[in-house]
């Protein structure tokens, strides 16, 4: 395959950027666009110039590195998978394709098509602890979970933290993110006895860290590589606003 | 700590869900009020006349929507500039997937919503459009309502600014109204396409309810009373 492609390149945080264009050929549609990346690295650093920076690291959808917004959509046109799984045999020989990093305030640049997403870890931190006694490991039947819930909380627990839904929102909005990470831990009986102090406590954290606000737009579900629902969303706002009207929690958060 | 719920990002959707619900409701009532205006000459200025009568209650109920729409603006506004600054550095190439039009363009529809509501309070509140009509009575010394609509709408500009306002605030009304669940946290998987497919059909269907009044007294359905 020949592609044209158009790339952000950055040198670090705080230089301007702008998209350079490539001619690359001889890519195998069987490669996956990470490969393709590799390839063209590998020629660009045997040219002289500096190959282009982007995160990876499983490359089996699971880790939640890759990410990159190609054609203005986040991991690509392929629908339910991470950029590490989208073929170039999505793609149309002679194409041009467009390749960003994820933007929003939240998530600053850090050199070319890498972004800081340490606010979702800041995210996670304001959530707190998860009270359960330690000794030895429980009877893996003591806590009797139904069928329905332990369904409901492993589609939110999905998520991978990779920060599609942030890129995607035209709001650069976490609250899929955050939704997902409060809904899977309010949902089981091990996370629900501090869902009220947790659910404000990220959620403040989430304001805190400039992401944008939820428009209902459900952008972020479409392009979530593990289809996460929206439906996380109206839980999260549920749960907020039960927690709001109790009294405040003994249990603080990280701020 | 926790900011106060009215002002986190979940508390000012709520703010936008309810005061949205407020707001829809009146549309409702006033477009099933206004549309007395096919029963005759009689019914619709009968009616305006028995709101009147209403007195601190048509106050009360008008300061409730005043504050609603107040706080509506308010809290869209906030949540719009964050948004705006929360992408500081546009994307090159933007595409979506599913989103619709009137999902991204609310800030949009919603200000000129708010323009249209102030002509049409100094179209048909205060008559500032065509004062020269507007002092109409009607054989039993009522505000002849009926036929100062007609012959404001006969004008074909103010018709078509009514029709094209509708076509925004419905624009407005098919997001906003399935919207309005999700923000209030009640919303679900089974909900989500029931909700969506709802408020598409009643945003129509107010589009369609309130097109009528302009259009038909533009082309002549609906004449004014005495000799016009």
């Amino acid at each position: 395959m020949k592609l044209k492609l158009r790339v952000w390149r950055q040198k670090n945080s705080t230089d301007r950027g702008r998209l350079a264009e490539y001619n690359v050929d001889n890519i195998s549609e069987h490669m996956s666009f990470l490969e393709m990346l590799d390839v063209v690295n590998e020629s660009l650093a045997g040219q002289g110039i500096e190959p282009i920076a982007f995160d990876s690291d499983c490359r089996e959808g699971i880790c939640g590195m890759c990410s990159l917004v190609i054609n203005g959509i986040p991991h690509g046109p392929e629908r339910g998978t991470a950029t590490c799984q989208l073929h170039m045999r999505k793609f149309k020989d002679g194409e041009t394709i467009t390749i960003e990093p994820w933007r929003a305030k939240a998530f600053p640049p850090v050199k070319d098509l890498t972004v800081d997403r340490s606010a979702f870890d800041r995210i996670i931190q304001a959530g707190g602890f998860v009270s359960v006694n330690t000794g030895s490991a429980p009877d893996a039947n003591a806590t009797l979970i139904g069928k329905n819930i332990a369904e409901t909380v492993m589609d939110a627990a999905a998520c991978i933290g990779c920060g599609a839904c942030v890129a995607a929102c035209k709001n650069a909005s976490a609250m899929l993110f955050v939704a997902a990470k409060v809904s899977h831990l309010a949902l089981l009986p091990q996370g629900e006895v501090e869902k009220k102090a947790r659910v404000e406590n990220m959620v403040a954290r989430m304001d805190a860290e400039k992401f944008g606000n939820c428009t209902n737009q459900s952008e972020c579900q479409a392009v979530c590589p593990k289809e996460i629902s929206v439906e996380f969303i109206a839980r999260m706002n549920r749960e907020y606003f039960k927690a709001s009207l109790s009294p405040k929690s003994e249990i603080k958060g990280e701020d | 700590m926790p900011k106060p719920f009215i002002t986190s990002s979940i508390g000012r959707k709520y703010v936008m869900a309810v005061t949205g619900l407020i707001l829809f409701g009146f549309v409702i009532v006033h477009m099933l009020g206004n549309l007395q205006i096919f029963l005759g000459q009689e019914a619709l200025n009968a009616y305006a006349e028995h709101l009147e009568d209403f007195g601190a209650l048509l106050w009360i109920a008008r300061g409730i929507l005043l504050t609603a729409l107040v706080a509506h603006m308010i809290s869209a506004l906030s949540l719009a500039i964050e948004n705006k600054n929360a992408r500081p550095i546009p994307y090159a190439v933007q595409d979506t997937v599913q989103a619709s039009f009137a999902s991204r363009t609310m800030v949009m529809t919603g200000l000129i919503i708010f323009a249209f509501v102030i002509f049409h309070l100094a179209h048909l509140t205060f008559g500032k459009i065509h004062p020269e009509v507007y002092s109409l009575m009607d054989a039993k010394g009522r505000h002849d309502l009926y036929s100062v609509v007609i012959l404001g709408f006969q004008d074909y500009r103010v018709a078509g600014t009514y029709v094209l306002a509708m076509f925004f605030l419905c624009l407005h009304l098919s997001h906003g109204i399935s919207s309005l669940f999700q923000s209030l946290g009640l919303n679900n998987v089974k909900t989500q396409p029931v909700f969506k497919t709802a408020a598409k059909l009643i945003a129509l269907l107010i589009f369609i309810g309130n097109c009528s009044i302009p259009m038909a007294s533009l082309f002549g359905v609906l004449k004014p009373a005495g000799g016009f």
